[in-house]
Parts: structure tokens; C-alpha cells; sequence
């Protein structure tokens, strides 16, 4: 009988940070996992940048790999730097909600126009979580948060269509209630070239959910798998009836000039019109 | 042709720096359009391609020092370029690029701010937000240049110490001397010292303390280099609570600049072992300052000059050995007085230190002015 694989070998010997069922567990082990069933004994083909909140613990310095822990919103800038001048290796972006579509947004939206080739995971748990709690740009419109004592007051956020719109060439988002689904979306946005975008719905139950009245987080969990709907289902109801629905699936998957096609083919014209 | 050929060139300020740049080894650019730093981007984005360099000009200055910091992670120098505001935006970044080691050279080309300020117009306003930019303890290593040579040369240094230090540079530069024209020189690169950052050996796994500048290795060859701007360890590893972590990690930091003050300090030296009056200059103030000196020579009277090449780490030994003799310094500056303060603290009760201080419009102090305030103050004892 063959040993059950263990996502421990890809990671440091260290405890991780994360509060009882928080979403981050699910969606390490599910990375690693994708990138178990993709054949990689190590992650010495991948380099993962982060920026600052709870999520941007997952890789730094967990993995046993090359990690860049950035300043909050500059994950994909100190990114593009490493991808441009190492194109061979396979550049992921872990972020919160906060991070990559809050204080970061324009690099988000600037990266997937450009077609950057990382992959960004986006864990949203609709909330600013390392900081207790306060409002975010993915939180539902009424819930309750630190700086919303009456409720929120503002649209969230549809990061995915964002992206889309942007040019980003694979777009997806799943929640931690579907953790399979999570996987193969994973391996495909590994395997796709240009920006790959996933957000992960994810619960919070210590700074979001217990405010916004769930009891933990299998509930939390409950109100994910109930309110999830599919994206070829909901593309033909109208607004109204979604309202308040999490929309999962695959948003877009096309193939585009990407970032570091087009710097490489510049350098080659330079220096071709250099020697001529 | 990667390189500039050795020879004799009519450069702007901010092209030789651009130049000079690709001699040192710079890899890649990364900027935001910015008056009157923009013609280093525009330069190199032609420049840095012939050489197999990237130059890429991102969405804000947040975003342009980030990827420089990604880039020099790779094992590759890297730079950028700004003015005032986006100095201020990089300043979170400056401190970052510090707190993880990461050598890379940031380009301020001064204007007359605060704020929006006078964009095209020339100021030297910058000095202190250079030292002390960034918040938390941090040393700064910033560079002054006062001609198109020296925009050359010193960013050449910059890079050098960026690389030997593994800490950011900054090159404060200013308008004056990034817009003019003067001729310069290029010597045989073979001829120049250009430094890379040390890297580990296979082996080693310690990027972070031991040493008072640990090797940096690159990212994508199995180092497994965990890189955090949170206080960590010699390994890189998260230590956010633990008091001796964190002290030991800064006090290293800011001790591998300030003991090495001495080997990294660069000033041009006039007569400063017998004079009754000094002066102490930088940038493009200084340009002034050699002819006024001169002409105080012609009236009679004992001056001698500092010009800073180095601002900080300050010369601080030099200007003390200045006011032993001088009884009283004067501080021309494009500003409403930083560098005097420094001198006054350096000189404590030695010397008297006065200020010139002219802002706006991108108007110098002119020799006729220095000389006269010179002539004032000599009378006035």
C-alpha cells in the first residue's frame, strides 16, 4: 500500500498562523495538492510573492520555496520583476481580498491588461481580517463589520469580472466549499500562459463571520454551498434574481499576447535594428 | 555596441545617468513618467533593450519600485527614476528595499516642491525626506552630483554601493544638473570599478545576519530564500514579537552604513585646514560656490570649500576639521535650510554656521551673491 501523500513535504517545519477554521488551510493544502498531482517533487520551479494580510501567510515562509513577502497591494509589482527577468519559472501571487483588489487594484487591473504571466489567488474573505475586521471592497452590501457598525454602505466588488474585462487570460472563482473544483481550476491556470486569475470565496468566522451572524465555520461553509451559483446558470438570470449569489465557475479562458512574449520580441527588434 | 564606447560625449545630466547606468550593469528599468526625471526613462527604454535589458514604465511609482525591487531579487541591478512626488509614493518601498537587503538605485531628480511645487523648475528640497523618508530606523546612502560627469560617475556609484552594501542608493540629483549639457568623458569600462552583490555558496542558507552584509542570492536556484520586509531572522524566518530579533536585525541594518561612513564618504575638498571662512555646497548650488570662492581668494581673504558628493552617511569628521579653523561657515542651499543643520551639529559650538537659502523659479544663488555674503561676514567679526 502506497503512503497517503502528505502536503507536509512542501512545507517548512513550522506552525502555521491561521485561526481555527480559517479558509487558508483549505486552499494550501489545495495548491499543494495541484501541484502534487502536476508532478512537481519541489517548489523549485515556482517563486510565490505576497503582500500583507492573514493570506499572504500562506506561502511566506511556509513553503519550501523562494517567497517574496511584499508590502501590502505590491505583490504583483515586486511580481513583474521577478517574471520578467525569470521567465522559466512559474510566478504565484497569494493575496487577500484587501491586498489585491483594495489598496493594490490598479496593479491587479494594469498586470491582467498587460497579461502578466502569474497566477494570482485571491482569497476573499470579504473582510479585513488581520487588522479585526473592518470593511472591505468584497464586503456584501448591510453586513456588519468593525467600521460598518450599521451595516455596510457600499457595492462589493466583482473582482473576476474585473479581471476579465481587463484582459486577464483565465479568469475563475470557486469558494472553499468546493475544494475539487478549486484543484482543477488550479492546474489549469497553471498550465494557461499570460495572467491567471482565481478568487477564492473563503471564510473568515473569527473577524467576518461571527459579526455577520454565523454561528462558525461550517455554517459559513453552508451559506457558500447554498448561495453558490453556477456561471453558465447565472448568465441567464437577471441581476435581481442574483443578488447576494457567489456566481463560481470558469469566467474566461483565451489565449493573448502576453507580457513576457512581447518584452523578449523588443529586445530581439533592438538588438536586430542595433546590429543593422 | 552594448555599452557606451569610450570617448568624449555632450550629454544631458539624465542620459549620462541612463548611460552610465548599462556600464554598471543595470538590468532593468522600471518608471513613471515624472518632470524633470522622465528623459532617464526615455533613454533607457531605447538603451536598455540593445543592451538585453528590460525597461518597462509601469502605472505609478508604487508599482515602478516594486518591480525593481522583484528584479534585483533575480540576481540582476536594477533602477529607477523619479522626482519629489514620486519620491514621496516610493517611500514605503525605499524602506522595504532596506529592511530585506535588496540593492537597487533610486534616481531623485529634485524639483521645487513641496507638493505638486514648481515641476520644471529646479530645487534641492529633498535632502532630509532622503535621509528620513521612510518610517522606522533606518541609514540612507544618497549620492549629490554637480555636473554631467558626476551624473555619470556617481551613478556608477550608486550601483557600487548598492551592490556592496545590499541596501537601495539614492542618487539626488536635481534639475540643474539633469537638464544641462556639458561635455563628458567615458573611460575604457575595463577602466572602471563596477561591484557585484556577493552570492552564497550552494551550501550556504544564512541571507539575513551572521555577517554585517550576508550574501544574497538569487531567486529560481534553490535557495529557498524566504524574503520579508517583517522583522525576521538571520534565515529569513518571521519574528514579530521576540525584542532581541528585532533589535539585533535593525541595529545591523543601520551599523553596516554608519561604521562604514568613513570608506563611503566622497566630498571635494578646498582648503579646509586654514581658513578663516568655509563653505560647505552640494549639487547644483555648488556650481556657484567655485567662483565665489576664487573671488573672496582675490580680496584677501582665507576660505576654504566642502562640496558634498556623498550627503549621507554625512562627512561629519570633515566638516568638524573645518570648523576647527573656520570661525564661521556659510550654507548655501536651494532650500529653507536642511544641510545647515547638519553643519551646525557637526560644527557645535566651533563655528558660526549661516545660511543662503534661495527657493523658487529654479533660480540660483549666484556667485555676485555668495561673494558678497562672504565679503558681509568677514567684516561683520
Amino acid at each position: 500500500m502506497t503512503k497517503a501523500f502528505s502536503v507536509r513535504k512542501y512545507l517548512r517545519d513550522l506552525k502555521l498562523p491561521f485561526c481555527a477554521g480559517c479558509g487558508a488551510f483549505t486552499i494550501m493544502n489545495v495548491f499543494l495538492q495541484a501541484v502534487h498531482e502536476m508532478g512537481h517533487k519541489s517548489l523549485d520551479k515556482f517563486v510565490f510573492c505576497s503582500g500583507i494580510g492573514c493570506s499572504s501567510w500562506i506561502p511566506s515562509p511556509y513553503f519550501i520555496a523562494d517567497s517574496v513577502h511584499t508590502l501590502h497591494g505590491r505583490s504583483i509589482p515586486v511580481a513583474t520583476g521577478i517574471k520578467l527577468l525569470r521567465p522559466d519559472l512559474n510566478v504565484v501571487i497569494f493575496g487577500g481580498d484587501g491586498d489585491i483588489v483594495g489598496i493594490g487594484l490598479s496593479h491587479f487591473i494594469h498586470s491582467a491588461r498587460r497579461n502578466l504571466d502569474v497566477l494570482v489567488i485571491m482569497v476573499n474573505n470579504m473582510v479585513y481580517g488581520m487588522t479585526g475586521g473592518q470593511v472591505a471592497p468584497t464586503t456584501p452590501l448591510k453586513a456588519i463589520t468593525t467600521t460598518t457598525p450599521y451595516g455596510s454602505f457600499e457595492h462589493p466588488l466583482d473582482s473576476a469580472r474585473l479581471a476579465v474585462t481587463a484582459g486577464a487570460s483565465y479568469v475563475a472563482r470557486w469558494t472553499t466549499a468546493q475544494p475539487n473544483e478549486l484543484k482543477k481550476s488550479i492546474k489549469k491556470a497553471l498550465k494557461t500562459k499570460g495572467f491567471k486569475f482565481i478568487e477564492v470565496v473563503s471564510q473568515c468566522p473569527t473577524a467576518f463571520g461571527r459579526r455577520a451572524g454565523f454561528k462558525g465555520t461550517g455554517e459559513m461553509l453552508e451559506w457558500f454551498k447554498k448561495n453558490t451559483i453556477p456561471i453558465e446558470q447565472a448568465e441567464k438570470l437577471s441581476e435581481e434574481d442574483l443578488g447576494g449569489k457567489i456566481v463560481v465557475g470558469k469566467f474566461v479562458q483565451r489565449q493573448r499576447h502576453t507580457l513576457v512574449e512581447t518584452v523578449y520580441k523588443t529586445i530581439e527588434e533592438a538588438q536586430r535594428v542595433e546590429k543593422g | 555596441m552594448k555599452t557606451a564606447k569610450p570617448g568624449t560625449y555632450f550629454w544631458q545630466g539624465n542620459e549620462a545617468c541612463a548611460e552610465a547606468s548599462i556600464i554598471a550593469g543595470c538590468r532593468f528599468f522600471a518608471g513613471y513618467p515624472i518632470t524633470p526625471a522622465s528623459e532617464i526613462a526615455e533613454h533607457l527604454a531605447k538603451r536598455l533593450p540593445q543592451a538585453g535589458g528590460i525597461a518597462i514604465q509601469m502605472e505609478d511609482e508604487l508599482a515602478s519600485i516594486g518591480a525593481v525591487i522583484g528584479a534585483s531579487w533575480t540576481g540582476n541591478k536594477a533602477m529607477t527614476a523619479t522626482s519629489g512626488p514620486g519620491f514621496s509614493l516610493m517611500q514605503e518601498s525605499i524602506g522595504y528595499a532596506f529592511m530585506t537587503e535588496t540593492p537597487c538605485v533610486v534616481v531623485n531628480v529634485q524639483r521645487a516642491g513641496p507638493s505638486t511645487g514648481q515641476a520644471t523648475k529646479c530645487g534641492q528640497g529633498d535632502v532630509m525626506q532622503a535621509r528620513w523618508g521612510t518610517h522606522g530606523d533606518y541609514s540612507a546612502i544618497v549620492l549629490s552630483p554637480n555636473s554631467v560627469q558626476e551624473m555619470f560617475t556617481l551613478t556608477v556609484k550608486a550601483f557600487n554601493l548598492a551592490e556592496k552594501y545590499r541596501t537601495p542608493v539614492i542618487l539626488l540629483s536635481d534639475e540643474i544638473i539633469a537638464h544641462m549639457r556639458e561635455r563628458t568623458i567615458v573611460g575604457p569600462v575595463e577602466d572602471m570599478e563596477i561591484i557585484n552583490r556577493r552570492e552564497p555558496r550552494s551550501e550556504e542558507r544564512v541571507f539575513f545576519g551572521l555577517e554585517e552584509v550576508p550574501p544574497m542570492p538569487r531567486i529560481g536556484e534553490g535557495f529557498n530564500v524566504a524574503v520579508t520586509g517583517s522583522t525576521h531572522d538571520e534565515y529569513g524566518i518571521r519574528v514579530t514579537a521576540d525584542p532581541i530579533v528585532h533589535r539585533r536585525l535593525v541595529e545591523r541594518l543601520n551599523n553596516k552604513i554608519q561604521n562604514h561612513t568613513d570608506e563611503i564618504v566622497d566630498v571635494e575638498i578646498y582648503n579646509i585646514d586654514d581658513c578663516q571662512i568655509g563653505v560647505v555646497s552640494f549639487g547644483c548650488t555648488s556650481r556657484s560656490v567655485y567662483e565665489a570662492v576664487e573671488s573672496a581668494e582675490a580680496n584677501g581673504i582665507k576660505i576654504g570649500h566642502i562640496r558634498l558628493k556623498t550627503i549621507w552617511p554625512f562627512p561629519d569628521r570633515i566638516v568638524e576639521k573645518m570648523a576647527q579653523t573656520a570661525e564661521k561657515i556659510v550654507v548655501p542651499e536651494m532650500n529653507l535650510r536642511q544641510i545647515f543643520y547638519e553643519v551646525e551639529r557637526t560644527a557645535k559650538d566651533k563655528a558660526k554656521v549661516i545660511p543662503i537659502n534661495k527657493i523658487g523659479g529654479g533660480e540660483l544663488t549666484t556667485p555676485e551673491e555668495l561673494l558678497a555674503k562672504i565679503l558681509g561676514e568677514v567684516e561683520k567679526k
